[in-house]
């Protein structure tokens, strides 16, 4: 089968790989229909994180039909259309109990090295780094789906691809975004990031009541589209970010900040930022943490703080006494896909939502490599790739 | 398409003016002296040769790189120097004056090559679409204001919730 493989940093490439096989009971192989290039592969295309290996396929964001399944999945079977979620999950320990599917004890196949690297393991993921498992990713014409009786959403017909391919992990994760912000009707949200899953979070938060939702970037293409989501919008290129969400707040601050940017703040936009990318150069920090650094500050005290963004290892100069002395609530973590895809699947077919206004660009899989460096630096438009193996 | 050439053909050129940064290179570093005879620039060999060394490190960059738009722009940079050398050649008592002059013209051609070749390779961050597309692309069957609390039905799982006393408003009876 053809792949989106990984070969080094700003290399990746599609090419011939074996085709994936049942492994162990629990598994299922899909023919994937349709897969999307995530913003956190861009931290891999980019190598800011640990753990990749040359050759390892590519992407955790996948949908298609049901090709085999293992003995043990009963609940699976050939034709079954399915979503996949980017965690992996056993559904039987402790976390997976309570719901906290990407922190599940069981999938991670490399959790000997987890358990050293996290002090304690969390879920496998597709397409990522080694430190989660090194699973075979979605990019891919077809997908082993480990502990596949539990690891899927299954979708009805009827429904394009592309309205449901993201309840995979950029819906739910903006998703339980604002859900970690527990939103209230007197509040103002502010989100930094309008990429894909801070269109989502836009959304989301104001589907679950906020009174006001903010949100910064400084792309416009990226800011038009979060006013169409009913934000109010902040181009930090041209304005201050600190005294327009005063501003808007009344000199109060947001009560609920959400990064959407994560560990790849822009290099060259503030001081901080710059000072970020120099450490980062002669490694002695890992991430750029600007976006959680200007929310610590303009947050309402007894705020909270919701970080879908993803961090990959050593932040410096992160502001934790200001942090503590406001009484700030952090609430961070990979998606819990499953805990809410019912819901948000139930949501789309009642036409609450139609995720598919956020795809931009929609090509063959031998096109992705090239994708990956339009989607990196934002060109020709580009908010969201679909690719179609 | 960002300039006289398409980005297919710019990829081309690219590699072309690689193997030529480093022939030039090659020259300027092995026999220095046969280049400033014929640029007029005697007693500058050193300098020349040092020139030659930028190009062929420029040129291995263009011919191993995926992206040979910031090799490219060096380039420019170094015909600039080029020609601010080949420039101070023109000055009226020097001998080799008409030498210079020929020279000089041959580098500005192929810095209108450099030049051309990195603009066509320019990346186009203008969208394909106009803003107001973008701002038509809500995912919402209605208007914003008319979704607010579409999702109210919504119960936010007690792990997620938020405690009573960090709630806005303040709680009834608190100060």
């Amino acid at each position: 089968m053809r792949a989106l493989r990984w070969h080094g940093k700003q290399d990746i490439r599609c090419d011939t790989v074996p085709d994936p096989k049942i492994e162990h009971p629990r598994d299922a192989i899909i023919k994937v229909t349709s897969c999307a290039i995530c913003g956190s592969d861009l931290h891999l295309y980019d190598g800011f994180m640990p753990g990749m290996e040359n050759g390892d396929i590519m992407g955790h964001e996948t949908m298609g039909i049901v090709e085999e399944v293992g003995s043990d999945v009963s609940n699976l079977k050939k034709g079954d259309r399915v979503v996949i979620p980017f965690t992996i999950f056993c559904g039987e320990c402790d976390q997976c109990r309570r719901g906290n599917f990407s922190v599940c004890e069981r999938s991670n196949r490399n959790k000997s090295v987890a358990d050293k690297v996290f002090g304690h393991t969390t879920a496998g993921l597709f397409g990522y780094t080694h430190l989660t498992g090194g699973y075979p990713g979605g990019q891919a014409e077809y997908l082993r789906v480990p502990f596949a009786d539990k690891t899927h959403i299954k979708v009805p017909g009827g429904i394009p691809d592309e309205t449901l391919l993201f309840l995979s992990d950029i819906f739910p994760t903006g998703w339980q975004a604002a859900v970690q912000c527990d939103i209230q009707r007197d509040d103002t949200v502010a989100i930094w990031g309008c990429g894909p899953v801070g269109q989502f979070a836009i959304r989301s938060a104001l589907l679950l009541g906020a009174k006001q939702v903010i949100a910064i970037d400084r792309v416009p293409e990226r800011l038009a589209m979060a006013e169409a989501g009913g934000a109010t919008v902040i181009d930090f290129s041209k304005d201050s970010v600190v005294e327009r969400l005063n501003e808007l707040t009344r000199g109060k601050g947001p009560e609920k900040c959400i990064d959407c940017v994560g560990l790849e703040a822009h290099a060259t936009a503030t001081i901080d930022s710059m000072y970020d990318r120099a450490k980062q150069a002669v490694m002695l920090e890992t991430d750029r943490p600007h976006v959680l650094r200007e929310m610590m500050y303009v947050c309402r005290p007894a705020g909270t703080l919701s970080i879908p963004g993803v961090y990959g290892g050593l932040l410096d100069k992160v502001p934790f006494g200001m942090a503590m002395n406001k009484g700030l609530t952090f609430r961070m973590g990979q998606t819990h896909v499953n805990r809410w895809t019912d819901d948000l699947l139930r949501r789309i077919e009642q036409g609450q939502i139609d995720p598919s206004f956020v795809i931009t660009h929609k090509v063959g899989l031998e096109e992705g490599p090239n994708m990956y460096k339009t989607f990196r630096d934002k060109l020709d438009g580009c908010i969201k790739v679909v690719l179609k193996p | 398409m960002s300039g006289p050439l398409q980005p297919r053909q710019a990829r081309g050129l690219a590699q072309g003016l690689g193997w030529f940064s480093i022939g030039l290179g090659l020259v300027e570093v092995l026999a220095p002296h046969r280049v400033t005879r014929a640029t007029g620039l005697e007693g500058h060999e050193r300098l020349v040769a040092s020139y030659g060394l930028r190009e062929i490190a420029t040129g291995i960059g263009l011919l191993t790189t995926r992206d040979p738009q910031p090799w490219l722009w060096g380039r420019v940079s170094g015909d600039v120097l080029d020609v601010g050398t080949l420039a101070a050649g023109l000055r009226p008592g020097n001998p080799e004056r008409d030498r210079s002059g020929m020279a000089l013209l041959a580098v500005l051609g192929v810095t209108a090559l450099d030049l051309a070749c990195a603009l066509a390779l320019r990346p186009s961050r203008k969208p394909p679409l106009p803003l107001s597309a973008y701002r038509r692309r809500s995912g919402l069957p209605r208007p914003p204001g008319a979704m607010r609390g579409a999702a109210s039905d919504f119960v936010v799982p007690a792990d997620f919730r938020t405690p009573d006393a960090l709630r806005w408003p303040a709680p009834a009876g608190s100060r």
